[in-house]
């Protein structure tokens, strides 16, 4: 088999098994749905794991090529093409291995849900659209990849179609997301104005150094940097679709979905799209260091300002969901520091350990019944074994325990961010580290809620759940006093499980290949004279051992035990004092709890703003100025003219006779005028 | 005569539409439906090998057919088209016969002559697009307002009288001026109403020019139509029947747009190339202004009339781009696209809005509410035609706008800027609208007692989304028939007649 019809075997695969399971759902049920759609991504799975094994092992040549030609203009052809190299290889497994996860425990947890073969189907096509995003060789189909896992996303968000909470997420989702495609879009339209005529990536590559001083005038009269501003443009669309601030709006509502695809689509993949895209686009962002402040300005808000939003969250998934907008914005912090291997580094390993904080999440909403409020939680160690101890590693993971995954991504970002020359690098690099006891804290606290504790559902008074109205069939409503929770089937913990060994084991073993090593390279390029962030990355990626040890002497990792100790002092210890601190900074926990109170303010301008204008367009602009004054005023008119000349016809003879007399007077005497003058 | 394919496309429709006619009242109605399918078909089959025998690497006319008509006057039947315009004639026939099958036991007043009344007009319509005679064109024109004015004032709504007088007298007045063009026209390439004569003009000065400029606007600009003259359009969507409403957005308005390539553009270019700002301003206001009244309304058919007319903004937006005196091909080739998925997507949109009016009779937004729950095919389809109104890769809606945004960039950042505002309004009044209507638990008695699509619905929507899909993941097939004609445009409106 050649390459060209590997790839396109693995992209399509899953393809096939959402048409099946889309199409004939309702003909071949639910058994043949799931195993259809799981079969098609296991194939891709395991192609892709023989992908990157050649790019680790130095066998496999990168290969850029075309499809099939999608449009001709102007003599520029357009393709639909794939380029698979060690990036887009890396990117193949993370999306696969955690969409085959996905798909398993999907198994278990929609098991009741009426919709079943519908959403094996949409999260296969989003594991197709996600592909193609990665795979390919061209801004164009990057858009449509884009675009398509933003329309699954829509989909899937709005999966309980009938909740209107469901319907009105799933619309700013989409809107938000449209935001930041606004920008993209007109990103690449500079780029085939300017860069060669082409949307290639290798000819816009090749063309960019020699566009390093061009200016173009946006606005009349001051010359802005051409790739600055194609590269902020194209930072804008990565903000709507890596949910960065202020685009970041909607990735919380997002949680509205089922927590599969929180795990797969609002956690592991698609969100990581914009980090994706952008460290794709290495070769243009290096030349624009205003383009890397204004990214690396937006992670660091989002990192640090996102991970506070966390603390105040009683909704277990929205807790998660804010910790993976604060891991997002590491990510881009990591982009602005030119440390595009580090950011894609933590792309991975956090894929692993948040699909896991997810689907543990989602297990542990299971085990309670579909209560998904932690203050009804507690003490679920003892009940959910499986789930506790995968999902402790998670985070562990994910605050940077030494060792474990998460810990050398997350170091490798603060350690490019300190070395970074950016203006904007001395924030960054107080927002990563203040993060570090941020993210340390609520992970734990939640931790602590969840699996420790008192067993509260016994005291819940049963009219104070939260998210836990109806969808489909289901008709639990949280855990009664006399309930036992339950550990999740094979189904769910099984992936837990095999997602719990990347989430400790993967840093460790992808560090140096990744990070220190030449795995991308020239594919990912930076420049390490002007930007050194990397290169102190580097520098400590050739020993993970070492760089493991010499954490426990690192301010990061006494942070995060900082953030943990607290936790457990605050809710296991004395839970009258976050209560007291609530009460005494009102102010600031409303704040907090009011998500800094943009939803309201985004409802307010741009919602209602736009309706107004449209309303004033619509009753003044086309009812009153056009149709009343313009098109019924011109018929008025016509109207008053031939009521005037009605009034001249009575339907008396006599009238029309001497009216008739007098004209013939007038023409005689202009006829005869001649005649009497001579 | 009949042995020519154009005058086949013209002449099969309008002699099967005679022939329904002759099929009497309703007594006979299902031989009229069924009559009125096959004149459909073979409309539609005819009109193939226009696409499937067109020659692209041919530039100029093809299927050249010129007889004479009035002789003393120098009035030709000639019929003749390029890439631009055969396009136009095949989606012009497919939409009839799904205009057929969506009003099959839908119409049950007067089904015959309904049917008749499209069939006539689908004949006139490629007849328009067709002609190479002026007059010929004038009266291919005219004549088609005569069967929309009769569809709307006996098949529509309440207030249809109003509406179709208003549609007439709009599209009528402009029309005028029009043929007082033509007549000037006439004596200045020496007694010859050949439009490529017209075209062929070497010199016209330049206030003439405007003149001339300012008498084909007032006709075509209002059947685009373009702001301020499109308040005619929502009207008579909202009174017009379903099949109405899809004809009128999917091929309609496409001929106001064809009337600025075939006439404006190449006949007066130095005018129209002065003018070039106002239109290109007019456009950015019809996305931007109309958009914004779109997501305002509150009857789904109003929305969708709206929606076209933004839509069509993005027509009128890549005819008018210059860079010197150059047409963008970008956005002239995007105008185009998107004037075909604009056909195909406004029919689904329109047909929708149809398929659940005949259950629950009522456009209002607010009369339904989670649809999805009776209707979950429907609202699969529906959902995919929203997807490409709002203009998703991978379906039609995309390209079109995506070619028009990327040739702009290239004239002007900030028309650009401008005109990609849609990918936000266009998602905001589509995806709204279907959330309301389509999304929550179910709203009334009415929606509670919807059925799922018969299996006649099915078809067209399937037909329909087939082309959608297949127009966004594959455009070359309808580009590639253009890409000379364009050329040959560009070139020849690049050549100053002052």
């Amino acid at each position: 088999m050649d390459m060209k019809s590997l790839y396109l075997l693995i992209a399509l695969s899953p393809l096939v098994g959402s048409v099946i399971a889309g199409l004939f759902g309702w003909a071949i049920g639910r058994r043949a749905a799931h195993v259809v759609t799981i079969l098609g991504v296991a194939v891709s799975a395991v192609l892709s794991i023989g992908v990157l094994k050649g790019f680790l092992d130095g066998s496999a040549q990168v290969f850029n090529g075309p499809v099939y030609t999608w449009l001709t203009v102007n003599g520029f052809e357009f393709s639909v093409g794939f380029l698979v190299d060690s990036l887009t290889a890396m990117m193949l497994v993370v999306v696969t291995s955690v969409s085959l996860m996905v798909h398993i425990y999907t198994i278990g947890y929609m098991h009741e849900d009426p919709g079943y073969q519908r959403f094996f189907s949409y999260i296969s096509l989003f594991t197709f659209s996600m592909l193609m995003l990665v795979m390919s060789n061209n801004f164009i189909q990057l858009f449509f990849g884009w675009e398509a896992v933003g329309l699954v996303s829509y989909l899937l968000i709005g999966f309980w179609f009938k909740r209107p909470t469901a319907t009105f997420a799933n619309l700013k989702a989409f809107l938000v997301n449209r935001v930041g495609d606004f920008g993209f879009l007109l990103g690449i339209g500079l780029v085939l104005a300017y860069f060669g005529g082409s949307l290639n990536y290798t000819d816009v590559f090749a063309a960019a150094p020699a566009l390093a001083s061009k200016t173009i005038q946006i606005i009349p009269g001051v010359e802005w940097s051409l790739l600055t501003v194609t590269c902020i443009l194209l930072f804008v669309g990565a903000m709507g679709k890596s949910a960065q601030f202020p685009l970041h709006v909607w990735l919380p509502d997002s949680m509205e979905g089922p927590t599969p695809i929180s795990a797969l689509i609002h956690a592991a993949t698609m969100v990581t799209a914009g980090i994706f895209m952008v460290s794709r686009m290495s070769p243009l962002f290096e030349m624009s260091d205003t383009a890397l402040n204004v990214v690396m300005v937006a992670g660091s808000i989002t990192a640090l300002f996102m991970g506070f939003l966390g603390i105040v969250q009683n909704d277990i998934k929205r807790v998660v969901a804010y910790s993976t907008l604060s891991q997002l914005g590491y990510m881009t912090v990591a982009l602005g520091a030119s440390a595009y291997s580090v950011a894609m580094f933590h792309v991975m390993t956090h894929a692993f350990f948040k699909a896991l904080l997810f689907l543990g999440a989602g297990s542990v909403i299971m085990g309670m019944h579909h209560d998904q409020d932690m203050r009804n939680m507690g003490g679920l160690r003892k009940y959910m074994p499986i789930t506790w101890l995968t999902s402790l590693l998670g985070s562990l993971a994910l605050i940077g325990t030494p060792f474990f995954s998460g810990f050398y991504s997350k170091d490798s970002i603060i350690l490019a961010v300190q070395a970074s020359n950016l203006s904007a690098s001395g924030f960054a690099y107080f927002a990563v580290i203040a993060g570090v006891f941020v993210t340390a804290f609520y992970s734990f606290r939640m931790y602590f809620l969840v699996f420790h504790g008192k067993e509260r559902w016994m005291e819940v008074k049963h009219d104070h759940h939260h998210h836990d109205d109806d969808h489909g069939d289901d008709h639990h409503h949280g855990l009664g006093p006399n309930d036992k929770p339950h550990e999740s089937p094979w189904v769910v913990t099984l992936p837990l499980v095999m997602l719990a060994i990347p989430s400790v084991l993967i840093g460790f073993f992808a560090l140096h290949p990744l990070v220190g090593g030449e795995f991308f390279k020239g594919v990912i390029f930076t420049n390490l004279e002007k930007h050194p962030g990397l290169e102190a990355a580097m520098h400590h990626a050739h020993d993970a051992v070492a760089m493991g040890t010499h954490a426990f002497v690192s301010l990061p990792f006494w942070l995060a035990a900082a953030g943990v100790a607290l936790a457990w002092f605050f809710y296991m210890k004395a839970p009258h004092i976050p209560a007291a601190i609530k009460q005494k900074c009102s102010g600031v926990h409303a704040l907090l709890e009011n998500k800094y109170y943009l939803d309201e303010i985004y409802f307010a301008v741009f919602a209602k703003g736009s309706r107004a204008l449209g309303t004033f367009f619509w009753k003044v602009g086309d009812m009153l100025l056009i149709d009343g004054l313009l098109v019924n005023g011109t018929a008025r008119l016509v109207g008053y003219f031939s009521s005037v000349v009605r009034k001249l016809q009575t339907g008396f003879i006599y009238s029309y006779a001497a009216i008739m007399i007098v004209g013939v007077l007038v023409l005689m005497t202009y006829w005869f005028k001649p005649l009497i003058l001579r | 005569m009949f042995s020519n394919p154009l005058s086949l496309v013209i002449w099969t429709p309008i002699v099967a539409g005679l022939l329904v006619l002759a099929t009497g009242g309703d007594q006979r109605a299902t031989l009229a439906r069924w009559l009125a399918l096959a004149g459909a078909l073979a409309g539609f089959l005819v009109s193939l090998p226009l696409f499937t025998q067109f020659n692209n690497l041919h530039g100029g006319m093809q299927f050249v057919e010129n007889l004479p008509w009035i002789e003393s006057l120098g009035i030709r039947y000639h019929l003749g088209v390029d890439g631009i315009s055969m396009l136009f004639i095949v989606l012009n026939s497919f939409t009839t016969l799904m205009v057929v099958l969506a009003g099959w036991e839908v119409i049950q007043k007067r089904a015959g002559h309904y049917m008749a009344a499209f069939l006539i007009m689908s004949g006139l319509i490629n007849g328009a697009f067709a002609a190479l005679d002026a007059i010929l064109f004038y009266v291919f024109f005219e004549g088609m307002l005569i069967p929309m004015y009769l569809i709307i004032g006996i098949w529509g709504g309440p207030r249809r009288v109003y509406a179709s007088v208003k549609f007439f007298l709009y599209t009528l007045l402009g029309s005028l001026l029009m043929l007082v063009a033509f007549i000037y026209l006439y004596f200045q390439a020496g007694k010859t109403f050949e439009i490529e004569a017209f075209q062929a003009l070497a010199k016209i000065p330049r206030d003439v020019q405007l003149l001339l400029f300012i008498a084909f606007f007032l006709s075509f600009a209002v059947k685009v139509p373009m702001w301020p003259v499109h308040t005619w359009l929502p009207d008579a969507h909202v009174e017009a029947p379903t099949g109405g409403s899809m004809v009128l957005a999917a091929i309609t308005l496409k001929i106001g747009a064809y009337g600025f390539l075939r006439f404006a553009l190449p006949i007066v270019p130095d005018a129209a190339l002065q003018v070039a700002p106002i239109m290109v301003g007019l456009s950015l206001v019809a996305v931007v202004y109309i958009g914004l009244v779109a997501l305002v309304q509150t009857d789904m058919k109003k929305l969708v009339a709206y929606s076209s007319i933004s839509h069509m903004g993005f027509v009128t937006l890549g005819m008018f781009l210059f860079t010197g005196s150059q047409m963008n091909v970008w956005a002239l080739e995007g105008a185009l696209v998107q004037m075909v998925s604009h056909g195909f997507i406004s029919a689904g949109m329109f047909f929708c809005i149809g398929v659940m009016y005949d259950r629950v009779h009522s456009r209002n937004i607010a009369d339904y509410g989670g649809v999805a729950n009776k209707m979950p095919i429907f609202a699969a389809f529906m959902m995919l035609f929203a997807m490409s109104n709002s203009g998703l890769p991978a379906t039609s809606g995309f390209v079109g706008e995506f070619m028009v945004i990327m040739g702009a960039v290239q004239v002007n950042f900030w028309v650009a800027a401008l005109a990609a505002t849609t990918l936000i309004f266009g998602a905001a009044y589509t995806l709204w609208m279907y959330k309301r209507v389509i999304f929550g638990e179910v709203g009334n008695d009415h929606v509670e007692h919807m059925q799922d699509v018969n299996k006649r619905e099915f078809l067209v929507l399937a037909i329909l989304a087939l082309a959608v899909l297949g127009m966004g993941l594959y455009p070359q097939l309808f580009v590639e028939k253009m890409h000379l004609s364009v050329n040959d445009l560009i070139a020849h409106v690049a050549q100053s007649k002052l």
